[in-house]
């Protein structure tokens, strides 16, 4: 095997949480985004 | 209710912990494929939160449909979400497994990876249907469709097990028992990543019913402006 | 007017009004002698390769000529308020259905057939099973396709997009019956294998996912 075997363990359990991580940073932005929103309805409203 | 969060949190974050520890170093190493099959322990525990996820996401369509309880057609949104991103994790170790294992990364009669595909694409249909749509009633809509991926789910199955008899597959599937370690490492690892997908839920259930009523407050201002 | 008689009726009428303006007909027929001669130029192969690979060839251009068939499906009716008729009468809006993928099943069989013998000569395909069996694989295949196709083409009427959204909902739901009829027809081409289990996979497929369809009609129709 011309790659290190461990290189894909590692790849993997590294793709997993990249995975998760993307997902979660995307409600991280949703968040803020509505905790705009409010803001700016409270001001107006 | 933020203490539960805040517990759970704890708690998830422990398991994931031990859980990686026994996936890398405590569950024994596996005689022919050597420590790469430890990503074994991801995969499948994965796999088993995704499929409970889209289970979820069924009876929630189906109680949506009944009740028309705004709730469930949160949930249904959210378990189908989720569910996907544990369906990606899946698809994405499955072939970095199979590569150095099998000599491919992706083997079309490999009963188990392709239904996951058929899945995934099924979500995937589900959430662009409900970005999508206008319609005032997209909950109606999605649980629908939810119902009808659920009920192409066997015969997804059944279609490429038989493919498979047919078509010769480099994969040899693992028929041995597991030591019973390993066992133990994957109930682990399964009970870790279950809690990471409550936590992220409960997250983005709170996420949606924020934003709602943002939407519904929105709505509501633009009315009074309008009768102004 | 009982079921059978509006299903009838609005099963004549598109019939009738598709024939008369011969413009959607004479579009998909270019369009389906287009997707053969694309397909002969890209895949050449000889005659004993092509009896593989001609069932999954034959059945994309089935499959997308389908499309541009379902697509406008519900485009008539939506001009002319037909829904809105049928949401405010207490009548089930099921025969409806059943007229329109009636209606739909006839067009893109329409175009199988004439597709068919120009695959065959492209292709030089000459069945080393069955042939017959290749009637019951059509038929149940072009189904599958066309019931769901024109179940989610009315699912997706308020949705942006509309064109993409049905591919999009059909392709991946239809990748068991995909499979039942490539491979059936593989099977039959070849002679190798029986395509008794495709063929029966076919079958229960169409029966669960026709009797899905009927149910929740106006579920989704209500919903629009």
């Amino acid at each position: 095997m011309n790659t290190n075997p461990l290189h894909y363990l590692y790849a993997a359990y590294v793709a997993t949480w990249v995975i998760h991580g993307t997902y979660l940073y995307i409600l991280a932005r949703k968040a803020a985004r509505i905790r705009k929103e409010i803001e700016k309805l409270k001001s107006s409203g | 209710m933020k203490r539960g969060f805040t517990i759970l949190g704890i708690v998830t974050a422990l398991l994931l912990s031990i859980a990686l520890y026994t996936a890398l170093a405590w569950a024994p190493t596996e005689q022919t494929m050597g420590h790469v099959q430890r990503i074994f322990y991801y995969h499948v525990s994965s796999a088993w939160t995704a499929f409970l996820l889209f289970s979820l996401n069924f009876i929630s369509s189906i109680v949506y449909l009944v009740k028309r309880n705004e709730k469930a057609d949160i949930f249904a949104l959210v378990s189908a979400e989720v569910g996907l991103v544990f369906c990606t994790v899946v698809l994405v170790t499955g072939p970095i497994w199979a590569k150095p294992v099998w000599g491919i990364w992706w083997d079309p009669a490999d009963i188990r990876l392709n239904s996951t595909l058929a899945l995934w694409l099924i979500y995937i249909s589900y959430l662009i249907l409900r970005r999508f749509s206008t319609s005032s009633r997209i909950g109606v809509i999605a649980a629908v469709w939810g119902i009808f991926g659920a009920l192409d789910v066997p015969f997804v199955f059944f279609s490429i097990w038989f493919f498979r008899t047919q078509h010769p597959s480099p994969v040899i599937a693992k028929g041995g028992s597991l030591d019973p370690k390993m066992w133990i490492a994957v109930l682990i690892n399964w009970a870790a990543f279950m809690c990471l997908a409550w936590l992220v839920c409960w997250t983005r259930y709170r996420l949606e019913v924020a934003q709602r009523e943002v939407h519904e407050a929105e709505a509501m201002q633009s009315l009074m402006e309008g009768a102004r | 007017m009982s079921f059978l008689a509006i299903a009838r009726a609005t099963l004549a009428k598109d019939v009738r009004l598709e024939w008369r303006s011969k413009d959607a007909i004479n579009a998909m027929l270019f369009f389906s002698l287009l997707v053969v001669v694309i397909f002969s130029f890209a895949f050449d192969p000889t005659a004993e390769e092509s009896r593989r690979i001609a069932g999954g060839l034959v059945w994309v251009a089935f499959l997308f000529a389908a499309i541009v068939a379902l697509n406008q499906t519900w485009a008539r009716e939506l001009r002319n308020q037909v829904l809105d008729a049928y949401r405010v009468s207490p009548a089930p809006a099921t025969p409806l259905f059943i007229a329109k993928a009636l209606g739909n099943f006839l067009f893109v069989g329409v175009l199988e057939v004439l597709m068919t013998p120009l695959f065959v000569m492209f292709y030089k395909l000459r069945p080393l099973g069955l042939g017959w069996e290749l009637v019951p694989v059509a038929l149940l295949g072009t189904w599958a396709l066309v019931v769901n196709g024109t179940f989610f083409a009315a699912m997706s009427l308020r949705t942006r997009a509309r064109e993409i959204m049905l591919p999009l909902l059909l392709f991946p739901l239809s990748i068991p019956a995909l499979l039942g009829m490539v491979n059936a027809t593989t099977a039959i081409l070849t002679g190798e294998e029986s395509p008794a289990f495709w063929i029966a996979l076919l079958v229960a497929y169409d029966v669960v996912f026709t009797t899905a369809c009927l149910l929740l009609f106006e579920t989704v129709l209500e919903a629009e």
